[in-house]
């Protein structure tokens, strides 16, 4: 079981997060927006979306200090394994909190909102459990860690080097068993969340516009080299709103 | 130099009727589809008045445009990059769907499903955002000819700007007194500007404009759904889809410009008061033109952009920058061309905004005419029209605010020409000889106004429109090919699917059928006699040139016995 869990799922997930990911890019362009709902309904996104979206980017570079940066060499700048640790928890766990709170505002936004719920598709629904339970599941661990106190589990020793071994196709099993069961719970949904990434609303994060900070203002381009006059029919041209009311009856 | 073309227009608002019949061909053409129900790409607004969407002039509120900053350089109003891109989890300035407005249709099922009864069955509103019954407050234009009316005229953006400023001599305010009111209408497109601040605001670079005829299109495969164009742009024609979650815009009719034909806008306007044509301008220059210190200079540093197609060393760089012969020729043809420079009539709409407008528009002197007529004045002598665009201050600073950036000595000069153009023409077509003096109080010749008349009065097909066609490699499949699938007995005969007819995937439509109809109505064969051949199978009265009767046009009679004995008949 644990061979499968941290040693085949993990592929299965990068697999799916990476093929389909290109697939998606290259058979769905027209579908990789951010599918903004902001013209239904701005006051509560302003307040949820970027408490959120902040939150997330925050939790994201905590896990790659984290997963990515070994023990020894934090240990090597004379960072101790106690104020390390300190500064995860109160910085992840603020982090954490932000996120949580911002996703709890979108989500009760999405589900009270009228025009926004109706905008809501099974797909999206499904990835908002995905999400809500990682970002729970990992505070969770923060919760339990808080808890213990100065006994907490230093998953620096069991999930980090296993997180690094995997990338280097030399999965370190053993480890990631020794770790205890919370981090176990968020590591898998995590990676189903990954693995669900490119099907889902979230692909929005890998094209992430910072090339807009290097780019000239003003942007020629030529015409399509296509026969002039006759076109292919294009998504997005599908007729006026009857189906809204047809889903209400 | 780099001389670019653009493909520009010119309203002559003069001629505006404000009939709807360009945004209503536009949104069929366009935006009658799902996601786009609020969007009109084309709209016609009365001024004064708040427009569409509500009060989009008012850039404190909507911070579209460019600014200056203290160095002099160009920069987003809405804030530099960091800035936007920092802002870009909730856009902090974005019209809601109330400041356009709520689409709706109307539960027409009803009508035909209510049980029998006493009552008549009532149609009741239906949102097309929620599904829900509505009630309707607001639309696209629900303030049309309220222009200039106490009820809505202080909430023009404009008008708040004119009573609150202190440019204006006279302490008169503008008032909506039934005797001092004056309207115009205002038809508005995308401006396809030369320094588009929508593209510059796009953190994906999917707003792009078209090297060969200056068009800004969306690519629909790179935006991102960012919102940050619909902030950008301070005419707010960039419109959101809600369904598809990508931005939309104006397009130009690009696929029918390529081929020659005019915007769909343009070829139904009842009014024939726009204007297609090329201007060329110098790429290199639009940047420090936008950047132009004072406001009221934008004007004059726009019309310093455009190249003169005529000068020698225009047509050498034009050459060396590839734009082929039959564009030049087109340039120089350009009606656009002649109306913004060589006339100076025609203005950008709100320069101040340092986008460089491309859609430029004919002041009108109605509402000058209008208070002078009403009066019962004399509006078409010269002294009486001259006096009077003096002395009525306030349709001038309007015109002012909206065209040349608060410069009322430029409207002033161009609804002088106008009414020059109406004096002189009059006394020339109530055959007495027209009056040399009246071209020369406003700097023209006699004919250069007679040019102008022509162009501005009798405004025929050919001389409103000249749009140069696209260069294509493969030139030859312009001319209408159908789907390659509609061979006999293929999957595509008769344009129908497994499923019945119109099912399966769309065939593509060529624009070309248009130009093809054309040229079979026109001429004076029968089309089955024509090198086409023989109609497909059945025929098409939609299609048919009215030329002879195909086979197949009526259908066929009781078989009678004797073939011989029916053509006998048939050719007595």
């Amino acid at each position: 079981m644990s061979t499968f869990l941290w040693g085949v799922l993990p592929y299965l997930c990068v697999a799916s997060l990476v093929g389909g990911t290109i697939w998606r890019y290259r058979y769905d362009k027209f579908g990789w927006t951010t599918r903004s709902s902001q013209l239904y309904e701005s006051r509560l996104l302003r307040i949820g979306s970027p408490l959120f979206h902040f939150g997330i980017l925050l939790v994201f570079f905590g896990h790659v200090g984290g997963l990515v940066i070994p023990e020894s060499w934090t240990e090597a700048v004379g960072v101790s394994e106690g104020l390390y640790h300190f500064n995860a928890l109160l910085f992840g766990g603020l982090a954490g909190v932000c996120t949580l709170v911002g996703i709890l505002i979108l989500v009760y936004r999405r589900r009270t909102t009228g025009p926004v719920f109706m905008a809501t598709t099974k797909n999206d629904k499904l990835m908002y459990v995905f999400l809500v339970a990682a970002i729970v599941l990992g505070l969770w661990t923060t919760l339990v860690s808080v808890g213990a106190g100065s006994e907490a589990h230093n998953y620096r020793e069991t999930v980090s080097p296993w997180f690094r071994s995997v990338f280097l196709f030399r999965p370190d099993v053993a480890a990631m068993a020794a770790a205890p069961i919370q981090f176990h719970i968020h590591a898998i949904v995590g990676m189903l969340l990954f693995a669900l990434w490119p099907f889902t609303r979230l692909v929005h994060a890998f094209t992430a516009p910072l090339h807009y900070l290097f780019r000239p203002y003003i942007v020629y381009r030529s015409r399509d080299r296509q026969v002039s006059g006759s076109r292919q029919a294009r998504p997005g041209w599908s007729g006026i709103g009857t189906t809204d009311r047809d889903r209400q009856r | 130099m780099k001389v670019m073309a653009q493909m520009g227009m010119v309203m002559n608002l003069d001629k505006c009727i404000g009939c709807h019949t360009c945004s209503v061909t536009c949104k069929q053409a366009w935006t009658n589809r799902a996601g786009t129900e609020y969007v009109w790409f084309n709209n016609v607004e009365t001024r004064p008045g708040q427009g569409y969407p509500r009060r989009y002039e008012d850039q404190e509120t909507w911070k579209g445009g460019w600014t200056l900053t203290n160095r002099g350089n160009l920069k987003l109003k809405a804030g530099g990059r960091v800035q936007k891109l920092l802002g870009i989890f909730a856009s902090p300035v974005q019209p809601k769907l109330a400041d356009y407005y709520e689409p709706w249709t109307y539960d027409y099922q009803t009508l035909i499903d209510a049980p029998l009864g006493d009552d008549f069955p009532v149609a009741r509103p239906k949102s097309l955002i929620t599904g829900e019954n509505t009630k309707i407050t607001w639309s696209a234009n629900w303030d049309d000819n309220l222009g200039g009316s106490s009820e809505m005229g202080h909430l023009d953006p404009i008008v708040a700007k004119l009573n609150a400023s202190v440019r204006r001599e006279s302490e008169e305010k503008v008032r909506f007194e039934l005797e001092k009111t004056f309207m115009f209408y205002l038809p508005r497109i995308c401006e396809h500007c030369l320094n588009p601040s929508c593209m510059a605001s796009c953190p994906s670079g999917a707003i792009y404009k078209r090297e060969e005829d200056g068009i800004v299109l969306v690519d629909q495969d790179r935006c991102r759904g960012w919102r940050q164009c619909i902030t950008g742009c301070p005419y707010k024609k960039i419109y959101f889809n809600h369904k598809s979650g990508k931005a939309e815009k104006c397009t130009f009719c690009y696929p029918r410009i390529e081929v020659g034909l005019p915007t769909v806008c343009s070829e139904t306007c009842v009014g024939r008061l726009r204007y297609l044509g090329l201007f060329l301008y110098d790429a290199d220059r639009v940047t420090a033109a936008a950047a132009t210190p004072d406001e009221g200079d934008l004007y004059e540093a726009q019309l310093d952009l455009l190249l003169d197609p005529s000068d020698p060393e225009v047509i050498a760089a034009a050459r060396r920058d590839g734009i082929p012969d039959d564009w030049m020729d087109a340039a120089r043809r350009s009606p656009v061309y002649a109306l913004a420079k060589t006339y100076r009539v025609a203005l950008p709409l709100h320069p101040e905004y340092r986008t460089m407008p491309m859609v430029w528009y004919v002041p009108p002197l109605s509402p000058i005419v209008d208070v002078l007529s009403s009066q019962g004045h004399d509006a078409e002598d010269r002294g009486v029209l001259f006096g009077a665009i003096e002395a009525l201050r306030i349709p001038v600073d309007y015109l002012a605010e909206l065209f040349t950036a608060g410069r009322t000595d430029i409207i002033t000069g161009v609804l002088q020409k106008l009414a020059a153009m109406r004096a002189y023409m009059r006394d020339v077509s109530l055959g007495r000889d027209g009056d040399p003096a009246i071209p020369a109080a406003v700097g023209m010749s006699e004919e250069t106004l007679y040019e102008m008349y022509r162009l501005m009065a009798i405004a025929k097909y050919a001389d409103r429109y000249v749009i140069p066609t696209a260069h294509v490699e493969r030139a030859h499949e312009l001319e209408e090919i159908g789907c390659s699938l509609d061979f006999d007995e293929g999957p595509g005969m008769y344009e129908s699917g497994p499923f019945g007819e119109a099912s399966g995937r769309p065939a593509p439509v060529a624009v070309e059928t248009f130009n093809a109809l054309k040229q079979r109505q026109t001429s004076d064969t029968a089309m089955t006699t024509t090198a086409g051949g023989e109609l497909r199978g059945r025929v098409n009265l939609l299609n048919w040139d009215g030329n002879g009767a195909p086979d197949g046009l009526f259908p066929g009679g009781p078989p009678e016995p004797g073939t011989g004995a029916t053509t006998t008949e048939g050719q007595r």
